[in-house]
């Protein structure tokens, strides 16, 4: 789950990291006043605000409100802001980046950090990049902090900043579940402090679960984005116009692959995880037809339960909302071929390959 | 001979009481894998499938001599229960729980890599061996006997392919489903040296998907240390980038892990790469 930036900087504060003073208002009338210039920013939780229009600097409470008004509401790339934050206008020296992330090839998590901030990361070339896996049986150390210091070209009492600010940045990640956590530019200001000038934070989804401050928040979601993720059910929008359900996110793609090779294209797609349970792909049924594909093509692996069971399953859906969408239905394992016999018989387009299933679901999306 | 498991595997269930515990507990025994024991705390005392239950993995491992784990228990539990089984002398775990927090999964790896155990997901659907055991919820009726060795970041999907090698008569000598998940105990390469290793593994097939570097790492490796021949298949040719695809949240991100970046990395190693699952087992025969 990705948090806004005062969200962000509100954790990071609660670390000891330096933030700029600031607050959050979602009307213009709630500007009462401001101890000194601001910027005000737009709260989307997209990259490319400061292009967009959505940062701006204020002297005033009368031009902060301006200011806010022209942003609340604004689009960001598909984003509507609703919130701005009214930040403390920092002198800025210099930017850092400073970032923390998981290394899969490492298995651990990872300090990102490059003597030129405040720009795409991506955009940095590899050597001005300074990448350090922290071993998970040592943890932080304040080496390095003073490693990164040394590379981004901070000395003394900045260096310092820096190694502290690193250690409590490693703190937050853990703590917090964080699997993002990046603050570009970090800011040098001309009173030479270290300064956090926008944050980033990514709350590890799998977390929730300790995470109770999160359960309110909610995340830009359609209204049926929002019920698969309820049911647990992975939704993906793609441009396609063949609605998939499938078990498994490398089955799934497989299957996109497959229906790619027969010159279909896949719109929807619901993972159900690994799971076969007729019930998830009866949800799975109900909710892929609101989506209103072309074409339905259900791909199961049967682990645990029995073919005919997930076809009952299928059936009960069509029968309930009474779909007249094409359905391809490929259910493999144990009684295949019985389950095949009660798709037929329901009207569906029974398959047992994957190529097989592919090929009619493509064949008859291109009718 | 086999890769991990063997005749002398004796696996203790962690979380045997739970219905994805009890379920699959029968299904090991039927593949013909010695379920010993079983632990879910306060329960000890009790039996599932004759199988006796322990409060503590200390109290099964001195009781029954169990020197492999199952970890079915819910997400929030499972750093702890791997740390548990880890700390009783169990040397090979599998750990099937999906959704373990990443900064969970980060500290038990660390800790099962260190202590030389062989800790595989989590997220996973576990390993088998025909004829020998297996550990897991890969399904028992996909398996054949064989001489080809499959190592996959996938769960269904591998099911996919090793049911269709066996309907074509390519049987296994052991599947290792390592899990998809962004820190795995166990990577294609570990597995991989173990097949390249083992005299009863003639062919090995990969099965990766996009998102990340292992299949690269994976090709870097066969080129320089495995003599055997690989057939490769990566899912989500198609995906577009900055989508997470799926449950297991595979992700071409900062234009790297697509899969024409590991295709070609494969083929440069000599891995012959199918285009869909369904040519895998034509691949392996030709």
């Amino acid at each position: 789950m990705k948090l806004l930036e005062y969200k962000a900087k509100e954790l990071m504060r609660r670390y000891g990291i330096p933030v700029p003073e600031g607050f959050v208002v979602s009307s213009p009338d709630e500007i009462t006043e401001i101890a000194g210039p601001v910027m005000v920013k737009a709260q989307v939780l997209i990259g490319g605000r400061g292009k967009a229009g959505g940062i701006k600097p204020a002297d005033d409470v009368e031009e902060a409100r301006k200011c806010a008004s022209s942003i609340l509401g604004m689009n960001i790339s598909g984003y509507t802001t609703k919130e701005v934050l009214l930040e403390e206008r920092i002198d800025v020296a210099r930017e850092i980046y400073l970032g923390l992330t998981i290394d899969r090839s490492m298995r651990s998590v990872l300090f990102m950090a490059s003597p030129d901030g405040g720009m795409d990361i991506e955009s940095v070339p590899e050597e001005k990049m300074l990448m350090i896996p922290v071993d998970p049986l040592i943890g932080y150390q304040q080496y390095i902090g003073r490693r990164i210091a040394s590379f981004v070209g901070l000395t003394g009492n900045q260096a310092a900043q820096m190694a502290r600010l690193c250690g409590h940045l490693y703190e937050l990640a853990v703590g917090e579940d964080a699997e993002l956590a990046e603050i570009n530019p970090l800011v040098v200001t001309k009173e030479c402090d270290v300064i956090a000038g926008d944050a980033k934070v990514t709350i590890d989804s799998d977390s929730m679960f300790r995470h109770d401050e999160y359960s309110g928040l909610k995340e830009d979601l359609t209204p049926l984005e929002e019920k698969a993720k309820e049911l647990d059910i992975a939704f993906v929008q793609l441009d396609g116009n063949i609605g998939v359900i499938a078990n498994g996110a490398g089955l799934t793609m497989a299957t996109l692959d497959s229906l790619n090779m027969f010159n279909g294209k896949a719109g929807v797609f619901l993972d159900l995880g690994g799971t076969d349970d007729p019930k998830k792909v009866k949800e799975a049924m109900l909710l892929m037809e609101e989506a209103e594909p072309a074409v339905i093509l259900v791909n199961i692996f049967g682990g645990i339960t029995k073919c005919d069971t997930v076809a009952a399953g299928l059936l009960e859906a069509m029968e309930e909302r009474r779909i007249t969408t094409p359905i391809v239905a490929r259910i493999k394992g144990v009684n295949e071929e019985n389950a095949r016999e009660m798709l037929r018989n329901a009207g569906m387009i029974p398959a047992s390959g994957l190529s097989e299933a592919a090929e009619l679901a493509a064949k008859e999306s291109l009718r | 001979m086999a890769v991990i498991i063997d005749s002398e595997t004796k696996v203790v269930v962690q979380g045997i009481t739970g219905y994805q515990g009890t379920y699959h507990t029968q299904a090991m025994m039927d593949f013909g894998t010695k379920v010993v024991a079983g632990v879910t705390p306060g329960k000890g005392g009790q039996e599932v499938h004759g199988v006796p239950v322990f409060d503590t993995v200390d109290e099964a491992v001195e009781r029954t001599g169990a020197n492999a784990s199952c970890v079915f228990v819910p997400a929030p539990f499972t750093k702890s229960a791997v740390l548990e089984a880890v700390d009783a002398g169990i040397g090979t775990i599998v750990a099937v729980t999906e959704h373990v927090p990443i900064h969970d999964a980060i500290q038990f790896v660390a800790v099962a890599r260190a202590r030389g155990v062989t800790l595989i997901g989590p997220n996973c659907p576990g390993l088998g061996t025909p004829g020998v055991a297996k550990i897991g919820i890969l399904p028992n009726k996909i398996f054949s006997k064989g001489d080809v060795g499959v190592v996959s970041r996938s769960g269904t999907l591998t099911y996919e392919i090793v049911n269709a090698m066996s309907e074509s008569g390519i049987g296994q000598s052991t599947c290792v489903g390592i899990g998809g998940d962004r820190i795995p105990g166990t990577g294609f390469v570990d597995v991989l040296k173990l097949f390249q290793e083992e005299s009863e593994t003639k062919r090995i097939v990969l099965v990766g998907e996009i998102g990340g570097t292992a299949e690269e790492d994976a090709a870097e490796f066969i080129k320089e240390e495995v003599t055997k021949p690989v057939v490769a298949y990566i899912a989500g040719r198609t995906a577009p980038p900055g989508k997470r695809m799926g449950h297991a949240g595979a992700i071409i991100a900062r234009g790297r892990g697509t899969a024409s970046s590991k295709m070609k990395a494969l083929e440069t190693a000599g891995v012959k790469v199918a285009k869909l699952p369904t040519d895998v087992p034509d691949l392996i025969n030709g």
